[in-house]
């Protein structure tokens, strides 16, 4: 059978193979792999093993390695087989080499001469073999040693050989740019080339190129423009037609190089524009292929100069996609939705009920793509509804990688637009509470400071009103348990600094608190040492009032434990906390002043208070300063001195032990002890702190002026979707009340006053449906910043309709398309009542045979039996019109590609490419024939996959 | 530019991988894990795409096989569905109707035809004959090579006899 489905190997290596495919558990897959290893590690080092075996002991090497286990004993014999003069070992030994090492690989070394060698070879195969790689193998360094042999190959007679070395120089590139600099004048020579393959293949490099240096590849402009017309005109050979689009990938590159070249540059720009557009028009949209190159053309409209032609033509496709039952045409429409915003904004108004749809999709990769969409055109206006949504879903998902992402954009969000202090403590608190040991330390930081410093207005009293309201969450917020310990931090300095600030809670009710926080989370040493350091101040500023100061008793003993601490961090702060508490008013006024964190403290380096002492001690007779330098000089001079400094060096390493153990809380705290080991009585960690952000504070004092400017304006619009509890003015316009009126009516008693402001009648008895659509409309309305005029409203309400009762049908995944489609149709013509009540029993009666074909299917062998199983419960179960069952079947059948019905298998997407789909069932008229032989070869060979996964015969391709 | 290709059974089996960038084999055990949790337990209906530590992983399923391929950020997923969709149609051609079982015996050959389809992780040929041709190249120099190398034992046999 040679190639075609036969198994060149030994019975040995079917058995492994199935042997694997029956195994039952991952630990016993372990158990026969390990075996495996074991046999080959002894085999494949016995001196005369025959060139034949060798070979299957290295596909088997590749096997087990595939499976993720370690085949690096092996490594070694295949870059050997790799010198073979034969093709055949020579390509497996390449393979091999491909998919076991990285470029770090130190055998790497051994295979450059072998690469050198065969890049010079007559037979252009082996040239194509050992091309392939140089482009997985050549690193930096070696990149040298086959350069010219690469370069040669350019010119190769079989074009194969051009367009791979056309890709290991691409391939170079990437690795180091400066290594094939003066080539870059090759690349344009091929894209002349006669084979298109060479060409397509030469528009990977000059899209890197041109990506790092737009303005030397300008000229490039009306070539590209010329080579993507003759594209889409059919001028390529019929070969390259896939799905009956000309060239779709040679066509992607190309609008993915204009997209760069034209971005900027009107006149580059107006050379393009014929082009796309006659794309635009000429793409059939029904196939995959044809909607990956409309998404392409969105791409490279939203990035040339603006033509209001195309941007028309962009957003009709985006419409589609958007109005599509497919979920990657949803997502790609969002994406391609965030990318022409940037350009026309408007466009995302019209667009606002789907875009809600997709939000409240339970695919959470929609969901995503449409965070990030609310992302882009978060302004202040909509910044309330898109956060409080983002924080939502935050919670909701485990993705640490996701969750990380989403929570800084709250964080930069909530900076750039908070509408009021107060709002923008609660979102930070809720992203801490939920995130907070995944967010920056900075942000952390920010926070404090912008608690201590206010919005950077000069009104004191908001700023105070600002602590206060910060202290309160926190003091609600603090008995929860397991906060994360960056939020605590921020607590613990918060309630230190301003807790008793307002004389609205005593210090002994706040150090208790406290307290309560050090034992706690007894194993952070930050939040402790923070804990201390804030007990101290708010004591300090008991003093300082003169009031008289009773420690707590639980305080007393924390402070006790911490006074023996093994952090001598903790330590020196439980001493500095009781050395203050015994020193009167005024001095502890000096060195904790109340509310000065904000203070500019500076630092006497040159310690020049210590003058008069000093003067004093040396006209006693006392030995002048000798600066360290100085000293050190002199050391090495002096054999006398050399002893001194060796004590002085046992002393500083000594002294770097005792330092070094607080060391693993260090990066994470705020620098408090470089400042306190220089001024040794004053341990204030905050100012040190508070000085290094001194020089930030400008600018983001700035932003926040901005955005309260801002803010101003948006009053009104805050109370659509707001709680009412953020509304600080009660000058909101007019219809933004009528507005709240009909939130708070629907929220009260159902439909009656809703429906007849915003809808007709038809409708309207049904209550859900209702709801959700004036939700869904507030929604809206509060996203896109509410500019639909209210008649504008009424008139997307039907379609609103429509969707809504789809997503009231929704829920149960199964049945979610078809009867969206029915939904979809009838936008226009309202959905008639029967539909719902017809739509909910199917949901029901039709879940069972769909909860999951594939475990049907995988039960029943017979293949017919199946199918007609399928059917029979789709019919039995389901009373709805035949649409939809036929819907129901296909959309089954499609995934799970039963063989009786090879049509509807074909592909899952493109039902239009029956044509070739016919074209290949037809070239495999033997099909039956073939697939019969090779199980008849299987079971021959003794590998009849048990019940279990009769999967394995099911042609991919149905 | 894609990171890597997968192919995984149903059953969360490997069936082929293939990394553009480098991963260490335990990035790679801990990825394929990861990676197959989220798309086997996937529905049917939803979107083929699944954003991934910063990554885009697109993937299909024929049968019982998802093919998966793992791009950057601002890549096409369309394009991708269809580049999957074009190794699996010239898999299909070099097998005459691939099944899964074809694959896990012939593991290597599919890994020489994706040699032919994608290189350093991008695209290198769309044309399905260009492709077949080559692989057929390879396939007919290798059962040469082959005759000669059991005509060349068979004499070396008949000398020793």
């Amino acid at each position: 059978m040679g190639s075609q489905g036969g198994f060149g190997q030994s019975k040995e290596f079917l058995d492994l193979v199935k042997s694997i495919g029956e195994a039952r558990s991952k630990a016993e897959e372990d158990r026969i792999v390990l075996h495996e290893i074991e046999t080959l590690k002894r085999r494949i080092s016995e001196p005369d093993t025959p060139k034949r075996k060798m070979k299957e002991y290295i596909i088997r090497l590749v096997y087990v390695e595939m499976l993720g286990h370690d085949a690096s004993f092996g490594y070694i014999h295949a870059v050997k087989m790799t010198h073979d003069d034969s093709l055949s070992l020579k390509r497996t030994g390449y393979l091999a080499v491909t998919l076991f090492l990285n470029e770090d690989h130190d055998l790497i070394i051994l295979i450059v001469n072998t690469i050198q060698k065969d890049l010079k070879s007559d037979n252009y195969l082996v040239v194509c073999a050992a091309l392939n790689a140089v482009c997985r193998l050549i690193n930096e360094e070696t990149i040298p040693a086959v350069l010219p042999q690469v370069v040669e190959l350019l010119g190769h007679s079989k074009e194969a050989v051009r367009k791979k070395a056309i890709m290991a120089l691409h391939r170079f590139y990437q690795k180091s740019p400066s290594s094939v600099q003066h080539l870059v004048s090759n690349f344009r020579k091929r894209l002349c080339d006669n084979d298109p393959g060479v060409m397509g293949a030469t528009l990977c490099p000059l899209f890197d190129l041109i990506t790092i240096d737009v303005n030397s590849y300008k000229d490039l402009v009306i070539s590209f423009v010329s080579i993507l017309k003759q594209v889409a005109e059919r001028r390529l050979p019929k070969s390259y037609d896939y799905h009956q689009m000309p060239a779709p990938f040679v066509q992607i590159r190309l609008l993915k190089i204009m997209a760069l070249l034209g971005s900027g540059d009107k006149q580059a720009s107006e050379n393009m524009y014929t082009v796309v557009g006659d794309i635009f028009r000429k793409c059939d949209s029904s196939s995959n292929i044809g909607n990956a190159i409309l998404y392409e053309c969105i791409c490279c409209v939203s990035s040339i100069y603006p033509n209001p032609k195309l941007i028309e033509s962009a957003a009709d496709v985006i419409a589609r996609f958007l109005k599509s039952d497919s979920h990657n045409l949803k997502y790609m429409g969002i994406d391609a939705l965030g990318r022409l915003i940037k350009t026309s904004p408007e466009i995302a108004e019209q667009h606002q009920l789907a875009v809600i749809d997709c939000l409240e999709d339970p695919d959470d990769t929609l969901k995503r793509k449409t965070f990030e969409l609310l992302y882009k055109m978060t302004k202040c206006t909509n910044v309330e509804v898109i956060v409080d949504r983002m924080i939502d879903y935050m919670i909701s998902i485990n993705d640490n990688h996701y969750k990380t992402e989403i929570a800084s954009r709250c964080v930069e969000l909530a900076e750039q637009f908070a509408p009021s202090n107060h709002w923008f403590i609660q979102t930070m608190n809720k992203v801490f509470e939920h995130a907070g040991d995944l967010v920056n330390i900075k942000v952390a930081h920010n926070l404090m400071r912008l608690i201590a410093e206010g919005f950077g207005e000069d009104d004191d009293n908001a700023d105070s009103q600002l602590r206060s309201s910060a202290v309160e969450s926190y003091l609600r917020i603090i008995g929860e348990p397991k906060l994360p310990s960056v939020f605590l931090q921020v607590i613990c300095w918060v309630l230190g600094e301003y807790g008793t600030a307002d004389g609205k809670f005593s210090a002994s009710y706040i150090t208790g608190k406290l307290c309560d926080v050090a034992e706690a989370y007894s194993n952070d040493e930050t939040v402790k040492a923070y804990a201390v350091t804030s007990l101290m101040k708010i004591y300090a500023f008991e003093i300082a009032t003169g009031r008289k100061v009773d420690m707590l008793p639980e305080c007393q003993s924390l402070i006790e434990e911490l006074s023996a601490s093994h952090s001598t961090d903790l330590q020196q702060r439980a001493y500095e906390l009781q050395a203050v508490i015994g020193l009167d008013a005024r001095a502890v006024e000096i060195i904790m002043p109340s509310d000065a964190s904000c203070e500019d403290i500076e630092i006497d380096k040159n310690l020049s208070f210590l003058n008069g002492y000093v003067q004093q001690a040396i006209e006693k007779g006392a030995q002048p300063y000798i600066s360290e330098n100085e000293r050190s000089g002199m050391l090495n001079i002096s054999n006398f001195r050399n002893q001194d400094q060796h004590e002085a060096s046992s002393m500083h390493s000594l002294r770097f032990e005792a330092y070094e153990l607080p060391k693993p809380s260090m990066p994470s705290r705020i620098p408090p002890v470089s400042l306190a080991s220089t001024t040794e009585l004053v341990p204030v960690p905050e100012p040190s702190y508070l000085r290094e952000t001194q020089k930030v504070a400008s600018s983001p004092s700035v932003s926040n002026a901005d955005s309260s400017e801002l803010r101003l304006r948006l009053d009104g619009v805050q109370k659509k979707w707001g709680r009412p509890t953020y509304s600080s003015s009660e000058t909101s316009t007019s219809s933004s009340t009528s507005q709240k009126t009909v939130n708070e009516v629907s929220k009260v008693d159902g439909t009656g006053t809703v429906n007849s402001k915003a809808h007709d009648n038809s409708y309207s008895s049904r209550k859900p449906q209702v709801e959700i659509s004036s939700e869904k409309q507030k929604l809206a309305a509060s996203l896109f910043g509410g500019s639909s005029k209210t008649d504008k409203r009424g008139s997307t309400v039907g379609h609103k309709a429509g969707k809504a009762s789809s997503h009231a049908v929704e829920k149960p995944q199964t049945t979610k398309a078809p009867v969206k489609s029915t939904a979809v149709e009838t936008i226009v013509v309202q959905p008639p009542p029967d539909l719902l009540d017809l739509g909910e029993p199917t949901v029901v009666s039709s879940s069972p045979p769909s909860v999951d074909p594939f475990k049907q299917l995988e039960g029943l062998i017979e293949p017919t039996q199946v199918t007609s199983s399928v059917n029979h419960g789709v019919v039995g179960a389901n009373k709805s019109p035949d649409l939809m069952g036929l819907y129901v079947e296909t959309a089954e059948s499609g995934p799970s590609t039963d063989d009786a019905n090879p049509l509807s298998g074909l592909t899952n997407s493109d039902f239009k490419n029956a044509h070739e789909g016919i074209a290949t069932q037809l070239s495999k008229g033997p099909n039956t024939k073939h697939s019969l032989e090779k199980d008849a070869l299987v079971r021959q060979m003794g590998v009849t996959p048990t019940s279990h996964n009769p999967n394995l015969f099911k042609d991919l391709l149905g | 530019m894609i990171h890597f290709v997968l192919l995984v059974s149903r059953q969360g089996k490997v069936r082929l991988a293939k990394w553009y960038s480098a991963y260490s084999q335990k990035e790679r055990a801990k990825l394929i894990r990861e990676l197959s949790a989220i798309i086997l337990t996937r529905a049917p209906k939803l979107c083929n795409f699944v954003e991934w530590m910063g990554l885009k992983v697109v993937y299909k399923r024929y049968a019982g096989l998802y093919f998966c391929m793992c791009i950057d950020q601002d890549d096409n997923e369309l394009e991708i569905i269809d580049i999957i969709h074009h190794y699996v149609e010239i898999l299909d051609r070099y097998f005459s109707s691939v099944c899964e079982l074809d694959l896990i015996f012939n593991f290597h050959k599919a890994y020489y035809i994706l040699d032919e389809i994608l290189i350093a992780g991008v695209l290198q040929e769309s044309s399905k004959r260009v492709v077949g041709r080559l692989i057929d190249a390879q396939d007919s120099l290798v059962e040469i090579a082959k005759e000669q190398a059991s005509l060349v034992s068979s004499i070396i046999a008949q000398a020793t006899k």
